[in-house]
């Protein structure tokens, strides 16, 4: 069991009210809050050390330059890489723009993009867009009538013209775990490349990038109790040479001259041009940091167990359709009979509750659960069964009058 | 109508949310759209509009939305349909007028005073004027 008042007394705004009710926080999908280690690494360097990275020869820039390259190697550690396959971005979405487009020159006419109708905008967008400019074709992974990727269907999917595959890892919508392992196992015998969008499991489940044996990864540190502005990308060392930079600019070359001659720097920093989020970044190692010191296994552990507690609280609501009932994470959508997820969702945030209601980014979902505006609560290390259980009974009585009535 | 009798306010929404007044698709030629988001919200509308002579001669939507964009923009229908550019200019300021919490004339906007208290859940204003806005589009273009 985890030592929940321990964890919650290092957030301090699980001290704070909203709607004058005390805040329940349960769209940690969308991002997390953040511990107070975080919190003194942000105010420490912007109140005493803000000095840019890498270019002064004073004893403050080294200072924080080290720091800089510390929440590099905690990142490796982390996830079992080698400290030059990371690579800081903005975010999870810059991270697979970086991929998608960086990896367009290896594509030709006909070739095949394979993905999920469960993947985010930011996985799917870039894709569609290179696709049109190779006249490459995306292809959609078979799904069962749950959402789930079809296994029996992989080897048709893996066909000769797949160059690369590219899926969420844990869908941000329904809540399942890919089988990665499988996908990655058969796509590189046949010589594919796998991206996966790790933004909903690495802040979730325990990520080991060598045993998994994935090519690249992407995801975002808000989503794992750091401040925004800082995501990474991994890459395996002979893939990221490979990469073609989308973003050029200083700190990403050794030399240029007028002749238009670039020599990059090597890899990772010719990813990172221009000044990054320093702060964040440098946070995000005391992110890391708190997750170890509860465990990535307990984290994944204690969300299933609240989830598992949700979903059997509201099984007799018959105003209460749930769209993700064997959700592997602590991700579940499920809307009120009669009531847009808005509505539901501003009701819920007049009780201190705050949940997300939309298509959350995913717009093909559709194409699986059938409808396409759904409400998402999603649960993470700090969340408690009482929290869940206020939830259930704001849930129990709510109506559309009362909805209405916010507004009257 | 009495806009300090919550009970009515509540039930003119709700009628107005749950059988939405013209809510269908208009594809005649001379019937333009236009095709509303918002931001704060996930609403996702269109609005369909036919002018005839500077009178509107229907007014339609379809589309994903709240009860606050449903609500509005069906009442919105009925007050339009029919009147000239002129009256509806009119009764789009009123609305506008009362949104922002300002003095406003209970009498031209009819069903829509339901809305009156809608300024003050500032989270929600735009979802109260999307189908507003987007007539209001609509007949800039027209006068263009």
């Amino acid at each position: 069991m985890l030592d929940l008042n321990h964890i919650r007394a290092q957030f301090p705004i699980l001290k704070t009210k909203m709607s004058g009710k005390p805040l329940i926080y349960f769209d940690n999908a969308a991002t997390t809050l953040k511990p107070q280690s975080v919190i003194n690494d942000v105010t420490r360097i912007l109140s005493s050390q803000s000095v840019n990275i890498h270019r002064g020869d004073y004893q403050l820039s080294y200072d924080i330059s080290n720091e800089y390259e510390e929440a590099r190697v905690s990142v490796a550690k982390f996830i079992n890489a080698d400290v030059n396959e990371i690579v800081f971005t903005s975010g999870a979405t810059e991270g697979l723009n970086a991929i998608a487009y960086g990896l367009e020159h290896h594509l030709n006419e006909g070739d095949v993009i394979l993905t999920t109708h469960t993947d985010h905008a930011s996985n799917l967008l870039p894709w569609i867009e290179v696709a049109k400019r190779r006249k490459a074709k995306i292809e959609y992974f078979k799904l069962t009538e749950e959402g789930r990727i079809d296994l029996s269907k992989l080897d048709q999917a893996l066909h000769s013209k797949v160059k690369f595959i590219t899926l969420v890892h844990v869908s941000n919508v329904l809540g399942f775990i890919n089988p990665v392992e499988d996908i990655i196992k058969m796509a590189h015998q046949r010589n594919m490349v796998v991206i996966l969008d790790g933004a909903q499991s690495v802040a979730h489940i325990k990520m080991d990038v060598k045993a998994l044996d994935v090519d690249f990864l992407a995801w975002s540190g808000h989503k794992m109790c750091s401040p925004t502005g800082v995501g990474v990308l991994y890459g395996k060392k002979e893939w990221l040479e490979q990469l073609k930079s989308i973003k050029l600019g200083g700190g990403s070359n050794a030399q240029f001259n007028e002749q238009g001659e670039v020599i990059l720097k090597s890899v990772p920093t010719r990813f990172e041009a221009g000044t990054p989020a320093i702060e964040s970044t440098i946070a995000l190692k005391s992110a890391l940091q708190f997750l170890d010191s509860v465990g990535m296994h307990h984290i994944h552990e204690h969300e299933v167990i609240l989830k598992n507690h949700f979903l059997s609280k509201i099984q007799d609501f018959k105003h209460i359709t749930v769209y993700n009932p064997s959700t592997d994470t602590g991700i579940v959508i499920f809307n009120v009979e009669g009531i847009f997820a808005q509505d539901a969702a501003a009701y819920l945030s007049s009780h201190g509750i705050a949940v997300r209601a939309g298509n959350h980014c995913a717009k093909l979902i559709h194409h699986v659960i059938g409808v396409t505006e759904t409400l998402r609560a999603s649960f993470y290390v700090y969340n408690t069964i009482d929290e869940v259980d206020h939830l259930v009974e704001v849930l129990r009585d709510i109506t559309l009058e009362k909805c209405v009535d916010l507004y009257i | 109508m009495d806009i300090n009798d919550p009970q009515l306010m509540r039930s003119i929404i709700m009628d107005h949310y749950q059988y939405p007044r013209n809510r269908r698709e208009c594809h005649d030629h001379d019937c333009k759209s236009v095709h509303m988001n918002s931001e704060s919200c996930i609403d996702d509308i269109m609005v369909y509009v036919k002018l005839d002579h500077g009178v509107i001669k229907d007014f339609r939507f379809t589309g994903q939305a709240c009860t606050i964009s449903t609500a509005s923009t069906s009442i919105l229908s009925e007050l339009v349909k029919g009147k000239t550019l002129d009256e509806a200019k009119h009764i789009i300021m009123e609305y506008r007028k009362m949104v922002n919490l300002e003095s406003f004339d209970a009498e031209t906007l009819e069903e829509a005073i339901a809305f009156s208290n809608i300024g003050k859940q500032a989270n929600r204003i735009k979802c109260a004027l999307i189908g507003w806005d987007a007539l209001s589009q609509i007949i800039a273009e027209s006068e263009e």
